[in-house]
């Protein structure tokens, strides 16, 4: 395995590195990639489909440049694609996969026995719309598509945590506890194109936090013979089910460990790993979402704040597992709640997005429920903009005036 | 609440779907005209239905709408009036993907109630072959082979009308034999049909099971595991190297018997298994080879041993065989265990080459579904024949 380098067309000469540390100019898909590089996985599949396909490209550029040693498949399908490394993961090798929007769709017969299977598997989803002809922007339903079979689920807004978050994901999925898949979702275009500067930790530094994948009794090896996936009918599907869901409930312990790691070994801090606060410490009331619109929301919180409206941000990393009782606990201090919904779920609850709907499923225990609005926004890559992000405080305001009622409403839509 | 009626069809997966669903349907049907609500519903059938594997369909009538959702409020019912058995083989026991055991073939029987079933064979000798029950049941024998009668262009052999005319005669209450009858009028539009179900009413016999009578053997059966007992992620232990054999006569250890799965055995999912006449075995390796179960034993001295706990009976070790009536496979009803057949001819050679003469004399050559090649061609003219007669 050759030393962690960074081709140096893409190094930042300006950035100075710390200590045991590269800097490197590099999209959140290509921050995906290095981080495949330090994981040092064994097999990763390929199927081409905007915008994960720069995952791919990247990593068969590190191949080729001899930076990297894994098996690199090309499949002829997303669906052979996820199938492949399933059956890699089984016998014992750490894998990588990814896609995009319908590819992903594509791949779902695969997808949906990979958390059965207790395959770690970590995926890329370059989130993109579900496929109005031609349409590749930023949409979250691809994802979401897989948030009730045991994926678990995770948004980044940087290239910086898309690496990071990589490290951990590996991390949590090949724990013994766990052994369940991880897609780590990189809004297209926004992130998976956006070049930023990236700290690339040393390939001891991602040693000591990362250990071998060991499969252990589920090994697929002629010195552990077993048989995986035999017929399992009505006498036996509840049962795995079950089995399925008790790891998904020790993830989230799993997870604040990995953090907790990553932050001694590496020095980065992340704080509450499920969610991220911004300005909530005063806040009136707060804005909650998933992935790169962070960034105008953030912006717009703090032109806001200089005209005295104190609003904050939730931006909810884990989707799944879904930290309900510590995010109610958060969410129930404020006077009204929008959840911005990158994403649709057409007929739920007040017609909201998906993120809207487990936000109030999470409140409803609380001894005190702020009124929850619904917003849906920036679909199929439409950007969200600073004024957006204004409208949507202003009608939380109204709500925690009283004078809305909570429902979901459109924003940025030509109307 | 009103009275609830309860039939269900045993039948072999595929091979005789259609005709289970038609007696099925017609049931319904024939009730309905007396004015009881019913339905009818495949168990253990449909996608992973495979060929020969033992599946059930069921019939549910009620003297009211309450009482029938009564009776559907559980899936499977625990006991029935009627049971219909379309293949004797099956009197060893049922053994359905689904359930993993073997069952009785009249395990759902009330006491008192009737086991209907197509059969060549003699009422006692039937009854015998079935598990003892703790209560007496009746047996009524309709004459006739396994049919295959609605399956794809198969001609009908009028086992179902035969059957309902059956029905009508032990479960009168259920429906009368007017109301069958006009069913299958107005289901074929066939007056011998409906003339087949009336012999099979008039002349129909029954034989009382007395209680402890029958196979005296605890049907096999097992504990399913707790979530918290199974392995993860779908995967169950691989089966272990197997082991050598020991010779019953000398004692010596040689050969190799494969590890079988220890749950999962083989008892009726057979229709037939292979009889093998080590006289005229030349151990050219092809049935060890060809099974797709891993049934073949190497015996110490080097011949094949057909391991009855892990064969289906599908014949590819007769069909690959090179040499003639070495390996002849044989209707199940003949065997009443599961024993090695090459232990009984080291124990006894002469005996047991003279109970291969018996028992493979005379038979013809097999075919796929069917009992033997041919057995359409003749059979059905037959079965039409016994119809007309009653």
């Amino acid at each position: 395995m050759a030393e962690a380098i960074v081709p140096s067309q893409d190094l930042n000469k300006a950035a100075k590195p710390a200590k045991g540390e590269e800097t490197s100019l590099i999209t959140g898909s290509e921050a995906i990639a290095v981080a495949c590089k330090l994981a040092d996985v064994d097999v990763i599949t390929a199927y081409p489909i905007r915008p994960y396909d720069t995952v791919m490209q990247y990593v068969a550029k590190l191949n080729a440049n001899g930076e990297m040693d894994c098996e690199y498949i090309v499949a002829e399908s997303e669906h052979s694609q996820f199938e492949i490394v399933k059956h890699a993961s089984a016998v014992g090798a750490r894998v990588f996969c990814g896609s995009s929007g319908v590819g992903w769709m594509y791949a779902m017969e695969c997808l949906t026995v990979t958390p059965s299977l207790r395959i770690p598997m970590v995926a890329m989803v370059g989130n993109r719309a579900l496929d109005d002809p031609g349409a590749f922007g930023v949409e979250h339903n691809d994802a979401l598509a897989v948030r009730d079979l045991g994926w678990q689920l995770v948004w980044v807004d940087n290239p910086q945590e898309a690496l990071d978050t990589a490290l951990i994901a590996y991390r949590v999925a090949e724990d013994r506890r766990v052994f369940l898949p991880c897609a780590i979702s990189c809004d297209g275009a926004f992130l998976t194109h956006s070049q930023a500067l990236v700290k690339i930790p040393s390939k001891e530094k991602v040693d000591a936090f990362l250990p071998r994948y060991n499969r252990g009794d589920l090994l697929l090896h002629p010195d552990n013979p077993i048989t995986v996936a035999p017929q399992a009918n009505e006498d036996w599907l509840m049962e795995i089910r079950r089995q399925t869901a008790a790891a998904m409930e020790r993830s989230a312990g799993v997870i604040r460990e990995a953090y907790a790691d990553f932050e001694r070994i590496f020095g980065r801090k992340y704080g509450n790993p499920f969610f991220e606060e911004y300005m909530t410490d005063d806040a009136d009331v707060v804005l909650v979402g998933m992935g790169t619109l962070s960034n105008p929301v953030r912006v717009a919180i703090r032109q806001m704040r200089e005209e005295g409206k104190k609003v904050g941000f939730v931006r909810v990393r884990w989707f799944r597992p879904f930290a309900a009782e510590e995010l109610a606990k958060s969410l129930s201090r404020f006077k009204a709640v929008g959840v911005i919904d990158r994403d649709f779920s057409l007929g739920s609850p007040f017609h909201s997005g998906v993120l809207a709907t487990e936000v109030r499923t999470a409140l409803y225990p609380s001894a005190t429920r702020p009124p929850v609005l619904g917003f849906i926004c920036g679909l199929g890559g439409r950007e969200v903009t600073l004024p957006d992000v204004r409208k949507m405080s202003e009608k939380v305001y109204q709500a925690a005036a009283g004078k809305s009622q909570p429902g979901t409403q459109w924003i940025g839509l030509r109307e | 609440m009103g009275r609830l009626y309860a039939v269900e069809i045993v039948y072999r997966g595929i091979f005789q779907k259609n005709l289970a669903k038609n007696i099925s349907r017609a049931i319904v049907l024939a009730a309905h005209k007396e004015g009881k609500p019913g339905i009818s519903f495949g168990r253990y059938g449909d996608s992973p239905e495979r060929n020969g594997i033992p599946a059930k369909a069921f019939a549910i009538v009620a003297t009211d709408d309450t009482t029938l959702e009564e009776g559907m409020a559980k899936y499977e019912p625990q006991e029935v009036d009627v049971s219909i058995c379309v293949d004797d083989t099956l009197f060893k026991g049922v053994e359905s993907w689904a359930w993993y055991g073997l069952q009785p073939i009249n395990k759902l029987v009330k006491p008192n109630g009737t086991l209907i079933v197509t059969s060549l064979q003699d009422p006692e000798t039937l009854a015998n072959m079935a598990h003892a029950k703790d209560a007496p049941y009746k047996l009524a024998v309709v004459k006739g082979t396994a049919s295959f009668s609605g399956l794809w262009v198969y001609k009908d052999d009028h086992s179902d009308v035969r059957i309902l005319g059956a029905i009508a005669r032990v479960l009168p209450e259920l429906f009368s034999l007017e109301s069958v009858q006009e069913t299958i009028r107005e289901d074929s539009n066939d007056e011998l049909k409906a003339t087949s179900a009336k012999r099979a009413y008039e002349r129909l016999q029954t034989y009382t099971v007395k209680p402890g009578q029958g196979n005296q053997e605890k049907p096999y059966q097992f504990q399913m595991p707790k979530w918290t007992e199974m392995r993860e992620g779908i995967a169950i232990p691989g089966i272990p190297v197997g082991e050598k054999i020991t010779d019953p006569v000398d004692g010596k250890a040689g050969g190799f018997r494969a590890a079988r799965n220890p749950t999962f055995k083989k008892w009726a999912t057979r229709t037939m298994r292979p009889v093998v006449d080590f006289d005229k075995c030349i151990k050219c390796t092809l049935c060890w080879l060809a099974c797709p179960d891993s049934v073949f034993d190497v015996t110490p001295e080097g011949f094949y041993d057909a391991n009855m706990e892990a064969c289906c009976g599908c014949g590819v070790c007769e069909a690959i065989c090179p040499e003639p009536q070495c390996i002849t496979m044989i209707e199940e009803t003949h065997f009443h265990d599961n024993a090695s057949q090459w232990e009984a001819w080291r124990k006894d050679h002469d005996g047991y080459e003279a109970w291969v003469k018996t028992t493979i004399s005379g038979r013809p050559e097999r075919s796929h579904g069917f009992r033997f090649r041919g057995q359409y061609e003749q059979q059905v003219p037959e079965m039409l024949t016994i119809a007309r007669q009653g």
